[in-house]
């Protein structure tokens, strides 16, 4: 069901195709100063980093299977879909910028310039994915290093390429399980840590925070019934004692 | 009194600037954008308005609960006559905390969108919610001091009649918020440098925020006794000191706990810019007032108690900037100094709120003495009046 992308780093020829695909895709410039810069940003949302000896590293959002700026951010204006992108509801948004701060890719951009500004970023063609077609960048690609498809398909593929060609890859699909799997997977000769993708846990971050959210109702009920209770006992003895005082002084009246 | 006079005016003079300086900075946010008026930027997204303003601004908040739990729930009667100026503290605080994200949020008329776009698994949207009912509680504990101003009974009693539970509601949303504003931080583990990173964050934020509304409530105690001439409570100060020293062990044990047997302890023996504050910051929040606080004679000196409370709240202050600023900087890649209008718009906020704090104590019977023994009975009274004829029989 799942659309994704797979990005084999060993086929790409660093021609850009990509990037100018999805500006014109998305209605961005695409000038010279940003062909060059290295890094997403409010008018960029693909990069394709150079390593050495025409290594190449495609970057963009990883639609995660278990985004982590979806999970945080406090209005649901970021969504993961059925069909596997991750979209954004400007209309919703309030503008905390968490899903920047919670988003471990630093994909999340934000519109700094603007007096009412929106968040920016990669979300898979939508649009184009919905009614079938494949995205633009992958419909751009000349080599096929961005393939577009079934996560599951793209997953056996890369499997395969993998286990035909071990001495052509580093022997891992980034993105398989990395913080619990994302629908953009990337196969690499280089190390991926050089490109900045770090190695990450496959559990999905929300899980780190869910854990604490899941306590709440306990801490309430919890924290209420004692709270109840240690006014009940305090404020008891106090009523206690001043019946006493009374009786005592009644008592002693009648003495 | 006289004496008294010129300072006042000096500070009111400097007010006055930074009043000026914060309208154009105003200005430069909302005509100009966050890029305009802050140093804010994609690899820096949240600054000093996130961790001063709001961090800090509820931790300092936090004496409102943390008084009106002692006072109601575990009926320790001799806090109440300091209850009501921590209640108009959070009641301030909160107001300007708010106010403060209207700055900070990229589009504050939506402000109220997480009242109906429901996003139960984002630590903010709790934020959000605590925030907004527990304003509306603080609301309701402050109308009294109003509505007694104004000698309307009828209201009063109604409000009274349903103090205790309001006074629990309220302890039980702080609980809540308090500590997601640690949980805020969970979901970077790969982020927030490891010596502020850990899974403790709700714990500690709570136990700082206990401690942090104790000192606020020793400072403002002492400040304002020197203010309005009326005497210290230098016996509640005590009680105060005491809880302070107990809850700062608490909070000094589990967070070295939570350091030494996870190992990242050893960061803080690098050498590096994180580590020094590290350091800066465990001292003053806990190190200097712990030693200060087991030397009876400090512990007994009203005057040392504020000091000591004033270094305590910059260490525990600095240990919010520290989550929020600090530890974020190195995976960000920059250095975030604040631009001038973020410290302005900071310093306008800090100003509005002591304004309106010694107004209020002026105008509204906060210190009243006279009120405040008054008050106590009178709820005891209204709380216990159903036992009491029941015992009697
Ligand atoms: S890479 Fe970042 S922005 Fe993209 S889906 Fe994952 S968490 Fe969200
Ligand atoms: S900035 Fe917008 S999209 Fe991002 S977390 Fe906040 S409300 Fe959600």
């Amino acid at each position: 069901m799942s659309k994704g992308i797979l990005y084999d780093a060993t086929l790409c020829i660093g021609c850009l195709e990509c990037e100018r695909a999805c500006a014109k895709e998305n209605h961005l410039p695409y000038t010279e100063t940003l062909e060059k810069q290295k890094r997403t940003n409010e008018y960029k949302f693909t990069y394709v980093a150079a390593h050495e000896n025409e290594k190449y590293m495609r970057r963009m959002c990883m639609h995660c299977e278990d985004p982590a700026c979806a999970s945080v951010c406090p209005v649901g204006a970021l969504e993961k879909t059925k069909l596997g992108p991750v979209v954004y509801d400007a209309s919703k948004c309030m503008g905390c910028r968490y899903c920047m701060i919670g988003c471990p890719f630093g994909i999340p951009k934000y519109e700094w310039s603007k007096a009412i500004p929106t968040v920016k970023k990669c979300i898979l063609c939508h649009e184009r994915v919905e009614a079938g077609k494949q995205t633009a960048c992958a419909e751009a690609c000349p080599t096929g290093a961005t393939l577009f498809g079934e996560r599951s398909a793209l997953l056996a593929e890369g499997r395969k390429r993998l286990q035909e060609n071990p001495t052509n890859y580093v022997n891992h699909i980034y993105g398989e399980k990395e913080v619990g799997g994302t629908s953009v997977m990337m196969l690499s000769s280089v190390p991926f840590e050089q490109f900045d993708l770090k190695p990450f846990q496959p559990q999905p971050l929300p899980e780190l925070t869910g854990r604490v959210l899941a306590k709440i109702p306990q801490i309430v009920s919890l924290s209420a019934t004692m709270l109840g209770g240690i006014y009940w006992i305090t404020n008891r003895r106090e009523a206690v004692e001043r019946v006493e005082k009374t009786r005592e002084r009644s008592q002693k009246d009648e003495k | 009194m006289k004496m008294t006079l010129p300072k006042i005016t000096f500070w009111r003079a400097i007010f006055v600037v930074v009043l000026l300086f914060g309208a154009y900075a105003t200005y430069l946010r909302f005509f100009h954008g966050l890029g305009a008026s802050t140093n804010l930027s994609d690899n820096f997204p949240w600054g000093l308005w996130i961790g001063f303003d709001m961090l800090c601004g509820v931790m300092l908040a936090a004496g409102g609960f943390t008084l009106m739990a002692a006072v109601h729930v575990l009926n320790l009667k001799k806090y109440a006559p300091i209850g009501r100026p921590a209640v108009l503290t959070a009641f301030l605080g909160y107001l300007l905390v708010i106010g403060a994200l209207l700055y900070d949020l990229g589009k504050p008329y939506n402000i109220w969108h997480p009242m109906i776009m429901w996003q139960p698994r984002s630590v903010m949207f709790e934020v959000g919610w605590c925030v907004m009912l527990y304003t509306t509680v603080l609301a309701l504990e402050f109308a009294p001091i109003i509505l007694e101003r104004f000698h309307l009974e009828k209201p009063i009693r109604i409000l009274h009649a349903i103090s205790v539970p309001l006074i629990i509601l309220g302890v039980v949303l702080s609980t809540l918020h308090q500590s997601s504003l640690g949980s805020l931080y969970l979901i970077v583990p790969g982020k927030l440098y490891p010596l502020w990173y850990t899974p403790m964050l709700p714990v500690l934020f709570f136990l700082s925020a206990i401690a942090s509304g104790m000192g606020m409530t020793i400072f403002e105690s002492t400040m304002s006794a020197r203010h309005f001439d009326h005497a210290l409570e230098a016996p509640l100060i005590r009680g105060l000191g005491r809880g302070m020293l107990v809850t700062l062990l608490i909070y000094g044990v589990v967070r070295f706990h939570d350091l030494i047997s996870s190992g990242r302890i050893k960061y803080a023996f690098v050498q590096n810019y994180e580590s020094t504050m590290f350091w800066v910051e465990v001292s003053l929040s806990i190190f200097i007032p712990v030693v200060l606080l087991l030397l009876p004679r400090v512990r007994e000196n009203p005057i040392s108690l504020y000091i000591t409370s004033i270094l305590m709240i910059c260490g525990f202050v600095m240990n919010r900037m520290n989550v929020a600023m600090t530890g974020m900087e190195r995976s960000a890649g920059v250095r975030y100094v604040p631009r001038w209008s973020e410290v302005v718009i900071t310093l306008c906020i800090v100003g509005v709120g002591i304004t309106i704090f010694t107004l209020a104590t002026k105008y509204l019977p906060i210190f009243t003495h006279a009120s405040a023994p008054q008050r106590v009975p009178e709820r005891t009274v209204a709380a216990t009046a159903q036992p009491v004829p029941e015992l009697a029989r």
